[in-house]
């Protein structure tokens, strides 16, 4: 599909995708919103300038991959993608219900289009990455793998093993990112379990490391397109994001990580998006 | 007067080998996945033929099902063989998700099932993987008999199903004798001897003694049927309905925990269709320990003797 172009109308795309999240969070009444408001600029550039996919034809074989380990930002994917055109806006009403194709983490079996791997438990993203990327090697293809991932899931042993390899096969199509919010369920990732230092982690293990404002669309855009131009190693963005942005009464409170909004919660946050000058 | 005749005994583990390369060669496709012990598993014959196509992966098995999840999203049919106890334990959780959640067709050998490992001891000896395995949605569960019978299953296994495999193999050299003009079918249990006072159900190496204990039971005039179930899921439920209302009687044997393993999928299929009475042969909810593997199966009841008086029992219950 064609990248959208201008800055002024990505920047509406994330908000649209923030307000989609909180009135899904709402009318599912569970699941996420911390960190799927956190994500929505990544996800924008993404899906509205960064990557080569087609959402009338989900299988195209030459479209870029991603990949998303953290499942429980599910509404913020499941925005991207209706917004994209995968399925319709309407349908994400019915997130987390039964019978849903929107799972509260993603499942391919129920039928949603757009869905690459049906993913929620911790640690296993960067795995099915890492042999999507080295499949594409094997056969020659441009296409390219982007995973996402949480700070909190650092933690998980089996990344660590996944960056080992991806390096040793030198996967130079394989960008990762990591949404560094500092905060996960209990609190305080520096006080649950310390993940730093983060960069140098990621270069010890043959990773090129980028860092940026994950809440900033075109450094989003100038860091991902940076990371395209790596040669010969995989690449790591540690995206820098705020919990619940764009509600400004919630951000950076761990205590949004796994609520949803009541709907007069709702109301008022879909105001503060709409009402913030980026 | 034996029915079938050990060819020269062989570990099953260079049948799975051997299907592994024959359906390599049949499907551009196929790729194997290494954690370091390639010729212990089977995979080194594959490995030297198409080096190409072999991804080596370290010690980190976690990591290893999930790429071959991601090379199965992406057309590849990855194979991946380990120790069992790695293969299908260490690996739970991406095997549940990333592979079965998500239905791939992933080939997960497990090698070194069973007690008959030996001399390594309690660590290496899977015993609990056929519970963990067969209780996964999507997956098919393959435990092969013999070295012959490994080669053929690992080939259909490959090039004929769509999801999850996980294939048990053993490391001792132990008796190839079905025939490869025998039929052989994923999910079709075989029965090797007819019989109509018991029905001893076996998988994996316990096939062969199971094939003797019979031959001991018809000595004492017990008609034994012997079954081979190469598949434990999905189970034949046809032949075992068959066995238990035509023999009254069951005994199933495996190498691997009693509890959760073959015997109990037997026993849910004969309970919902046929109850008869059912007797258990294996691990008895215990490790095993270090010892030649002849001397290990004797310690743990695994061995055609153990078979026949459970055999007796079953039959005195009915």
């Amino acid at each position: 599909m064609n990248a959208v172009k201008t800055k002024d109308k990505l920047k509406e795309i994330v908000k649209t995708l923030r307000v989609d999240v909180v009135k899904s969070l709402a009318e599912a009444g569970s699941g996420h919103l911390g960190a799927s408001l956190g994500l929505a600029d990544v996800f924008a550039v993404l899906y509205f300038h960064i990557m080569r996919h087609d959402p009338q034809n989900p299988g195209w074989e030459e479209r870029d991959r991603l990949i998303l380990s953290i499942g429980h930002v599910a509404p913020v994917y499941y925005a991207a993608l209706a917004r994209s055109g995968y399925f319709s806006v309407e349908e994400l009403k019915t997130l987390r219900k039964l019978g849903s194709r929107l799972q509260g983490h993603p499942g391919r079996d129920h039928g949603l289009p757009g869905i690459e791997l049906s993913a929620g438990s911790l640690g296993q993203g960067l795995s099915v990455a890492v042999g999507m990327a080295l499949a594409a090697k094997l056969d020659r293809r441009s296409w390219r793998v982007y995973s996402i991932h949480g700070d909190g899931e650092m933690q998980e042993g089996s990344v660590w093993e996944a960056a080992m390899s991806a390096a040793h096969h030198k996967l130079d199509n394989l960008t990762a990112l990591i949404d560094r919010n500092f905060v996960q369920i209990d609190g305080e990732t520096s006080r649950v379990m310390e993940i730093e230092p983060l960069k140098e982690k990621w270069e010890a293990f043959g990773w090129k490391v980028f860092q940026c404002d994950g809440n900033d669309t075109e450094a989003l855009i100038e860091t991902y397109s940076k990371a395209r131009a790596v040669a010969g190693q995989p690449s790591v963005i540690i995206a820098r994001t705020k919990m619940g942005k764009g509600v400004k009464t919630i951000e950076d409170d761990y205590r949004w990580h796994g609520k949803a909004p009541s709907p007069e919660e709702a109301e008022d946050f879909i105001k503060q998006i709409e009402d913030e000058n980026v | 007067m034996k029915m079938y005749k050990n060819k020269g005994d062989k570990p099953t583990k260079t049948g799975f080998g051997a299907g592994v390369l024959a359906a390599a060669h049949q499907n551009g496709n196929v790729l194997g996945i290494g954690a370091d012990i390639t010729a212990s598993v089977g995979m080194n014959l594959f490995a030297d033929t198409f080096p190409g196509r072999f991804i080596s992966l370290g010690i980190a098995e976690q990591n290893c099902i999930g790429v071959a999840a991601g090379l199965a999203l992406s057309g590849k049919v990855p194979v991946f063989s380990t120790y069992g106890v790695f293969a299908a334990l260490r690996t739970a959780d991406q095997i549940r998700i990333s592979v079965c959640y998500n239905n791939v067709h992933v080939i997960i050998g497990g090698a070194h099932a069973g007690i008959s490992v030996g001399a390594d001891g309690a660590t290496h000896q899977a015993l609990e993987d056929i519970a963990v395995m067969r209780v996964m949605p999507n997956m098919t569960v393959v435990s092969p008999c013999d070295a012959t019978q490994a080669e053929i299953l690992t080939e259909k296994a490959i090039l004929g199903l769509s999801g999850p495999v996980y294939i048990r193999f053993g490391r001792e050299a132990v008796p190839d004798f079905t025939d490869e003009q025998q039929e052989t079918e994923i999910g079709k249990g075989q029965e090797l001897k007819q019989g109509k006072d018991v029905s001893i159900l076996a998988t994996g190496h316990m096939v062969w003694e199971a094939l003797e204990a019979a031959e001991m039971l018809s000595a004492q005039n017990i008609s034994a049927r012997v079954i081979n179930i190469h598949t434990i899921k999905p189970i034949d439920e046809d032949i075992i309905c068959k066995a238990a209302e035509e023999t009254g009687a069951i005994v199933t044997a495996e190498e691997h925990q009693i509890f959760g393993g073959f015997g109990s999928a037997v026993a849910e299929v004969v309970v919902r269709n046929r109850p008869v009475p059912v007797e258990f042969v294996g691990m008895a909810d215990t490790f095993g320990e270090s010892g030649k593997p002849e001397e290990l199966m004797g310690k743990y009841g695994l061995k055609a003797k153990d078979i026949a008086a459970a055999a007796k029992r079953a039959i005195g219950r009915k």
